[in-house]
């Protein structure tokens, strides 16, 4: 039970607008994250439905209830803080119980949902010490273990995971999966990693200077980037954009390559476009009925597979291939591009001009 | 105060940057070193020592010229007469002494118990115009207590506080809550918000978190502000002076200031009666030395 809604959120400190009527709509047992670079608003947006932060517009509501001015204490939410705010003077056991204490629950209940909170994040053997003796990433388990240790209308979590290393912060995302599958809570998950957010999420809003730029499943937000910086903020590695324009039916490139126009695109003829193409749908590899041409500029081999970099013109694209893959910088290269699985932006508004048809 | 520069700053917070090897220990100081702290001593405390040595000599020693400085006689007496009376009861110096304890600590209590809230609001609240009020807080310390006295003096006589305990109690507290406000605002500054915002989000009101998660933090800021706060009032004289007469309710600065000046002064209970009353705030300033210290390097050691 817990539905989070936040319409038309402004807060500004001073002169910065930290968030310029930001509206999500969080369904009841989603697990919905909120993904944008540093400086974006993620923390001051959680901290606005938590009641932590006064509104200079906007309201929040929850289980359909306005609950804008009410204190945080009376929202019945869990917060894992960016910084954890741990309390220093309490053991990792009496953080861990202070929710269930605020609540006086006894303390045989207590006892158990510690030790409950701790097998789970492996954290039994830190119970006695104190924050100053914990390392970053225990820390951050402890943080979690505050947050999971009672059942609130909905979990706030600011960035979790991004102080562990890669192989626990894999092992905690999908713990951290498991953990909402099996509770079936609400949960606004806040992160700047976008691998994190497409593969927890099952919505996805982007936020960028304090506007979200798109909400949608992690699928709609990769295949079908609202606009530019969506498009270049999602993805790794990150989608290549084109300076174009269309001339009846092809798109002719600033670099002076030609292609066929796409079927699906509303763009109209002499307006500046940006064609986006991901690293996936570009091959060096094979032939294909369109296809650019230009030099190796240089290879980045990443295990599983290589990214190519090739200069065409002065742009750059990068091209997905076998980690087999060789070459030479400065050879002649012609890449296969997948024009169906292609984006067009309007260069100037920077919104997606992808027909609706895709 | 007997606590040197370089034990405040060896015992800060500033470990990660240790300062140079030359500071950290006596021994490897330079012989023009040792030589100018050892003037600056003899220059300092010779007040000091004479007070002392003046208090333990008897009567026809203090008078001696050329004055002695090792061959006299000890004596005690002179402390007797500071808590005893002539008349054998108690002596009207350790009244005041009694009035001083009570005016100082009751009033340093009152002005902790009001600043503290008070710095904590405004470091965490958006407080309108809230540099201004500060600014206004702290120009009322600008002006010595002389200033102010006879308007005091008038009101009090109005209301009836005039030589009462309770009238130096509120003048202290109210002369020492500026000064509570800004150093205690210091160190909440120093304790992170988020403690408090967890605790909301746990449960607790905002005045519960403030004192289950922020008051325990501030306990080595409260001490030290009220260190200060309790010298002031220890030593103040001037409204003391003004506002108090009779010797059931005068502290002792102004008891003391009135064994001088009859036809003969009793050097000896002066000096005696001068050493009882540095000696609570030197021993208190020894006890709470490390607060102190946290207290007057807070800024200097800011991350
Ligand atoms: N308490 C504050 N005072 C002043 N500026 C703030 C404060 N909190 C956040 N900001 C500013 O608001 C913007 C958004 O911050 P934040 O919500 O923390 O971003 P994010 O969590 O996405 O990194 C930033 O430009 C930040 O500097
Ligand atoms: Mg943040």
């Amino acid at each position: 039970m817990g539905t989070v809604a936040a319409h038309g959120l402004c807060k500004s400190f001073g002169k910065v607008q930290a968030l310029d009527g930001v509206t999500l709509d969080v369904p009841d047992g989603s697990f919905f994250v909120v993904l944008g670079p540093s400086g974006a608003g993620k923390t001051t947006t959680l901290r606005a439905i938590a009641g932590l932060e006064k509104l200079d517009a906007g309201s929040v509501h929850l289980d359909g209830r306005d609950a804008t001015g009410d204190a945080p204490a009376t929202r019945d939410l869990a917060m894992v803080f960016q910084n954890y705010a741990l309390y220093p003077r309490h053991t990792v056991y009496e953080n861990i119980a202070s929710p269930l204490r605020a609540r006086r629950c006894s303390s045989r209940e207590i006892a158990a949902a510690v030790e409950r909170m701790s097998s789970l994040l492996h954290i039994e053997r830190l119970l006695q010490r104190r924050p100053a003796q914990l390392s970053g990433g225990e820390m951050q388990r402890v943080a979690l273990a505050r947050a999971l240790v009672r059942r609130p209308r909905a979990f706030l979590m600011d960035e979790p995971l991004t102080n562990l290393d890669l192989k626990l912060r894999v092992e905690m995302r999908t713990e951290l999966t498991r953990i909402h599958r099996s509770l079936g809570a609400t949960v606004v998950y806040v992160t700047n990693d976008q691998v994190e957010a497409l593969s927890m999420a099952d919505q996805v809003a982007v936020l960028k200077e304090g506007k979200v730029q798109q909400v949608g499943t992690p699928t709609e937000v990769y295949e079908r980037p609202a606009n530019r910086w969506v498009a270049g903020f999602v993805g790794s590695p990150p989608i290549s954009l084109l300076a174009c324009h269309a001339e009846g039916d092809r798109l002719v490139g600033a670099q002076g390559w030609t292609l066929p126009r796409p079927r699906w695109t509303t763009a109209q003829g002499g307006r500046a476009l940006l064609l986006g193409l991901r690293a996936e749908d570009l091959s060096v590899e094979q032939c294909g009925d369109a296809s650019l041409s230009g030099e190796l500029y240089g290879l980045e081999p990443l295990g599983d597979r290589t990214v190519v970099d090739v200069l065409v013109g002065t742009e750059i694209l990068k091209v997905k291939a076998r980690p087999t893959v060789t070459g030479r910088p400065g050879e002649r290269l012609s890449v296969a591009v997948d024009l169906d699985r292609a984006h067009l932006f309007d260069a100037d508004t920077g919104l997606s001009l992808s027909g609706a048809g895709r | 105060m007997a606590v040197s520069v370089d034990e405040a700053v060896s015992t800060g917070p500033a470990r990660d940057h240790p300062p140079p090897a030359r500071r950290l220990g006596g021994r490897s100081r330079s012989v023009l070193e040792v030589a100018l702290l050892t003037v600056l001593a003899v220059v300092m405390l010779f007040p000091v020592l004479w007070m002392i040595e003046t208090s333990i000599k008897e009567n026809r020693d203090v008078y001696a010229v050329p004055a002695e400085f090792f061959g006299f006689t000890v004596t005690m007496d002179h402390f007797k007469d500071v808590f005893v009376g002539p008349d054998g009861g108690r002596s009207a110096l350790s009244v005041a002494f009694l009035n001083s304890i009570l005016v100082a600590g009751a009033s340093t209590v009152l002005a902790t118990v009001l600043g503290v809230p008070a710095a904590w609001a405004y470091s965490r609240f958006a407080v309108k115009a809230k540099k201004d009020q500060l600014f206004f807080i702290l120009s009322t310390r600008f002006m010595p207590p002389v200033v102010v006295v006879i308007p005091i003096f008038l009101m009090y006589r109005q209301v009836g506080l005039i030589d009462t305990k309770l009238g130096l109690i509120l003048i202290y507290a109210a002369y020492n809550l500026p000064f509570t406000i800004w150093m205690m605002k210091g160190f909440v500054d120093e304790v992170p918000a988020e403690y408090e915002d967890a605790a909301m989000l746990d449960g607790y009101t905002r005045l519960q978190a403030f004192r289950r998660f922020t008051l325990p933090l501030l306990v080595p800021g409260i001490a030290a502000t009220a260190v200060f706060a309790l010298i002031f009032s220890w030593n103040e004289f001037v409204f003391a002076i003004f506002l108090t007469s009779s010797d059931s309710v005068r502290t002792a600065p102004p008891a003391i200031a009135g064994l001088i000046g009859g036809t003969t002064v009793d050097w000896g209970l002066v000096a005696a009666a001068s050493v009882v009353f540095a000696l609570p705030v030197l021993v208190f300033a020894y006890l709470v030395r490390k607060h102190l210290i946290a207290g007057v390097t807070l800024g200097a050691v800011r991350r």
